[in-house]
C-alpha cells in the first residue's frame, strides 16, 4: 500500500540547511494498523506530511497504492488526498462554522457529489462512529473524544485507502483516548489500513507494529507485536 | 454552483458587520460617482438650457463704427449695412446655407385695447425664421413668403408680449393690435425661451412691410447666417467678414468696423468646459471607489490570513488550488457586485428623486436641470466593478492557494 525508499527531506533556512529525513525506507502493507514513534524532533511529524502528500521530499521515492507521488502538482496532490488519504488530527481541525454532519460531508463536496449523497453517507459515518444523535452539533458544543470521533468519520467517508492521524488522542483524557484507540480498531477490522503518529507508548502499544524514528532515520520496526500482545494481557 | 454559493454565505455571515463595513466601502464610492455623474449631467443640461432656442451653428454680423484710418477715411465712420451685403455674400462665398437681413428698432410700443407692452419691433425675410428653427410656436404660423410678397400688415408676437396684451384665454392669432401706432393682425406667438424669456418679447413683421413704414430702404442691420452642414463656422465667418470689410472699406484688422458673433465660440467653449468638468467628475468617482475597493482587497487579505487554518484543511480534504482561488474570487466579485449594484440603485434614486422634486416644485435653478445618468454609463460601472471586484480578491486568493496545509495547521 504504502513503499517508502531512501526519503530525504531537507528544511533550509537562508544559509544553513536542516537534514530532517536521513533515508527512510519503510513498507506498509494494505491492512495493517501502524503507529510511528519518536521524540519531538525525530522527524516524525515530516514523514507523516510526506505520507499525507502535504509536503514535497527532496529524495527517494514514494508510491501510494501503486501511484507513483513525485513532483506533483497542487491540484493533482488535491486529487490524490481526496481519494486515497483520510486525515486526523491532534486538534480535531473541524470547521468551527459546519455542524457535525456538514463537517464529515465536506471531503464528499471537493469530490463533486450531490447534496443528498452527502448528507446520506455523512450520516451512515456518524452513526458507525456512535453519534448520530449529535449530527447537527456545532464543533462547540461537541466534547474532545465527540470532535475526535466526527473527525474520524470525515476520514472515513471518502472511503480512503490509509487513515492518517496525527497524535489523534493527543488532547485527550486517558478514558476518551481509550474510546477513540477502540474506534480505531473497529475501523481496522473494516480492513483500513491506518498510521497512527504518536508519542504515546500506550497508544503505540495497541497497534500491531510500531516504527521508531530517531534523528530522522527508521530505528526499529517490527517485533513488537509479541510486546503487544503482552502489555494487552 | 449553489454549493459554491452557500459555502460563500457562511463565510459572509460569521464576520457580518466587517462585510458590512466593506461592502459599504464600494456601494459610497458607486454611489457618489453616479451622484457626480448625474449632477455633472444636470449642469450641462442646464447651461445648454440657457443657450435657448438658438440652434448651435448660428453667426450674425453688424456694422459699427470704424476704429481704423484706412484709404483715407478716418475712424469713427458708422457702417450700414445693405442687402446688397446679402446678395453678394450669396453669390461669393460658398458653403451659406441660409442667409436673412434683419431689420430692427430695439424699442417700440405693441397695444392692443387699451393695454400696451414695449418690444423690440424686427423687420425680417421669411428664411429668418429657418434660422431659429428651434423656436417652438405655440399658436399660428410663422412669417411666411407671401406675407412678404404682399407686404402683408402681419406680426408673430413672442409670449411675453403676448400675456401683456391679452387676458389669459384670448386666442391672440387674428386679433388686430396697433405697432408703434400702425395696426396690424396677429399672426402667430412664439416663445423663445433665450436670455430667460427676453427673447420673447419681441415682434416680428415681413421685411417688406418693416422697410414701407419705417422708410429703412434697402438698409439691413444684422445679417444672419449659417454654414451648410460640414462647413466650418469660423472659416466661414472669416470669409463673410472679409469681404464685407471690403465692400465697405473697412480696415481688415478692423474689428469694430464690422463686428460679429459666431455661436459656435460658445457652443465650442462649453462643450470643452464639460468634457473637462466629466473627466474630472470620473477623476474623482474613480478615486472614491478605489478607495472602497482597497478596502475589499485589504479585508481578503484579512480574510486569508485569519482563515489560514480553515483553508489548510479544506486543502487536506482534497481541495484544490482552484477551487479555493474560485470560491475567494467569487466571495470578493459577490461582495463588491451587490454592494456596487446598491450603490448605483440608490445613486439612481436620488437623481431621479431630485429631478422629480426640481420638476414638480417647478423650481428653476441656475444651470441646473434634469440631472440624470446615461443607461451606458450604469452598464460600465456594473461591468467595472466586476471585473474590479475580481481583481480585488486576486491577490489575496493566489496568496490562499500558495498555503500549505501543514504550515496552516501549524498556525494557531
Amino acid at each position: 500500500m504504502i513503499r517508502l525508499s531512501d526519503i530525504h527531506k531537507y528544511y533550509r533556512s537562508g544559509e544553513q540547511s536542516l537534514h530532517v529525513l536521513k533515508g527512510i525506507d519503510l513498507h506498509i502493507q494494505e491492512g495493517e494498523l501502524v503507529s510511528i514513534m519518536g521524540s519531538s524532533g525525530s522527524g516524525k511529524s515530516t514523514l507523516l506530511n510526506i505520507l499525507g502528500v502535504l509536503d514535497s521530499y527532496d529524495q527517494g521515492s514514494y508510491a501510494l497504492a501503486g501511484h507513483s507521488v513525485t513532483n506533483l502538482r497542487e491540484t493533482q496532490a488535491a486529487h490524490l488526498r481526496n481519494k486515497f488519504l483520510g486525515f486526523v488530527f491532534q486538534s480535531f481541525n473541524l470547521l468551527p462554522f459546519k455542524n457535525a454532519a456538514e463537517n464529515v460531508a465536506l471531503p464528499l463536496y471537493y469530490q463533486g457529489v450531490g447534496r443528498k449523497e452527502r448528507n446520506y453517507r455523512a450520516e451512515q459515518y456518524l452513526e458507525m462512529v456512535g453519534l448520530s444523535d449529535r449530527k447537527h452539533f456545532m464543533p462547540n458544543q461537541l466534547s474532545g473524544g465527540q470532535k475526535q470521533r466526527v473527525a474520524i468519520a470525515r476520514a472515513l467517508v471518502c472511503k480512503p485507502k490509509v487513515i492518517l492521524a496525527d497524535e489523534p488522542t493527543g488532547a485527550l483524557d486517558s478514558r476518551t483516548t481509550q474510546e477513540i484507540m477502540s474506534l480505531f480498531k473497529e475501523v481496522h477490522r473494516l480492513g483500513n489500513t491506518i498510521i497512527i503518529v504518536t508519542h504515546e507508548p500506550d497508544v503505540a502499544n495497541q497497534t500491531h507494529r510500531q516504527i521508531y524514528l530517531k534523528d530522522g532515520r527508521v530505528t526499529t520496526a517490527d517485533q513488537v507485536h509479541l510486546q503487544h500482545e503482552a502489555v494487552a494481557i | 454552483m449553489f454549493d459554491g454559493l452557500q459555502e460563500i454565505l457562511y463565510t459572509l455571515r460569521q464576520n457580518k458587520l466587517r462585510t458590512l463595513l466593506t461592502a459599504f466601502g464600494v456601494f459610497w464610492g458607486i454611489f457618489m460617482l453616479i451622484l457626480l455623474l448625474g449632477f455633472g449631467r444636470g449642469m450641462q443640461n442646464g447651461v445648454m438650457d440657457d443657450f435657448g432656442s438658438d440652434v448651435l451653428d448660428f453667426i450674425i454680423v453688424w456694422g459699427g463704427d470704424t476704429s481704423v484710418a484706412y484709404r483715407g477715411m478716418g475712424l469713427a465712420r458708422h457702417i450700414q449695412l445693405g442687402q446688397a451685403d446679402i446678395e453678394a455674400i450669396k453669390n461669393q462665398i460658398p458653403g451659406v446655407r441660409i442667409i436673412s437681413g434683419e431689420s430692427s428698432t430695439s424699442n417700440g410700443k405693441v397695444t392692443f385695447e387699451g393695454k400696451n407692452s414695449n418690444a423690440g419691433i424686427h423687420g425680417i425675410p421669411d428664411e429668418y425664421f429657418k434660422i431659429k428653427e428651434d423656436v417652438p410656436f405655440n399658436f399660428g404660423r410663422k412669417p411666411n413668403q407671401l406675407d412678404v410678397d404682399e407686404i402683408r400688415k402681419v406680426v408673430v408676437i413672442g409670449t411675453v408680449v403676448a400675456e401683456r396684451l391679452f387676458e389669459p384665454g384670448v386666442d391672440p392669432v387674428g386679433q388686430e393690435v396697433g405697432v408703434k401706432d400702425v395696426v396690424m393682425t396677429v399672426t402667430g406667438v412664439f416663445y423663445d425661451k433665450g436670455n430667460r424669456g427676453g427673447n420673447s418679447e419681441q415682434v416680428f413683421m415681413p421685411l417688406s412691410t418693416y422697410r414701407k413704414l419705417y422708410g429703412s430702404g434697402e438698409r439691413i442691420d444684422m445679417i444672419w447666417l449659417r454654414p451648410e452642414s460640414g462647413v466650418d463656422g469660423f472659416e466661414l465667418e472669416k470669409n463673410v467678414l472679409e469681404l464685407v470689410k471690403r465692400r465697405h472699406s473697412v480696415a481688415p484688422d478692423d474689428n469694430r468696423g464690422i463686428r460679429s458673433f459666431n455661436m459656435a465660440m460658445p457652443a465650442k467653449r462649453v462643450n470643452g468646459l464639460f468634457t473637462g468638468i466629466t473627466v474630472f467628475i470620473w477623476f474623482v468617482g474613480l478615486g472614491t471607489l478605489t478607495a472602497g475597493i482597497v478596502g475589499i482587497s485589504n479585508i481578503m487579505i484579512i480574510t486569508v490570513k485569519e482563515r489560514t487554518r480553515e483553508i489548510g484543511i479544506r486543502k487536506a480534504l482534497g481541495a484544490t488550488p482552484f477551487s479555493i482561488v474560485s470560491t475567494l474570487l467569487l466571495e470578493s466579485a459577490l461582495v463588491t457586485s451587490v454592494a456596487g449594484y446598491m450603490g448605483l440603485v440608490f445613486g439612481v434614486g436620488l437623481l431621479e428623486l431630485i429631478a422629480f422634486g426640481l420638476r414638480s416644485a417647478g423650481a428653476k435653478l441656475p444651470y441646473f436641470m434634469n440631472p440624470e445618468v446615461d443607461f451606458q454609463v450604469a452598464i460600465t460601472a456594473i461591468l467595472l466593478l466586476i471585473v474590479v471586484g475580481i481583481l480585488a480578491g486576486l491577490m489575496p486568493a493566489v496568496r490562499a492557494a500558495k498555503i500549505t496545509p501543514i504550515e496552516a495547521m501549524r498556525a494557531e
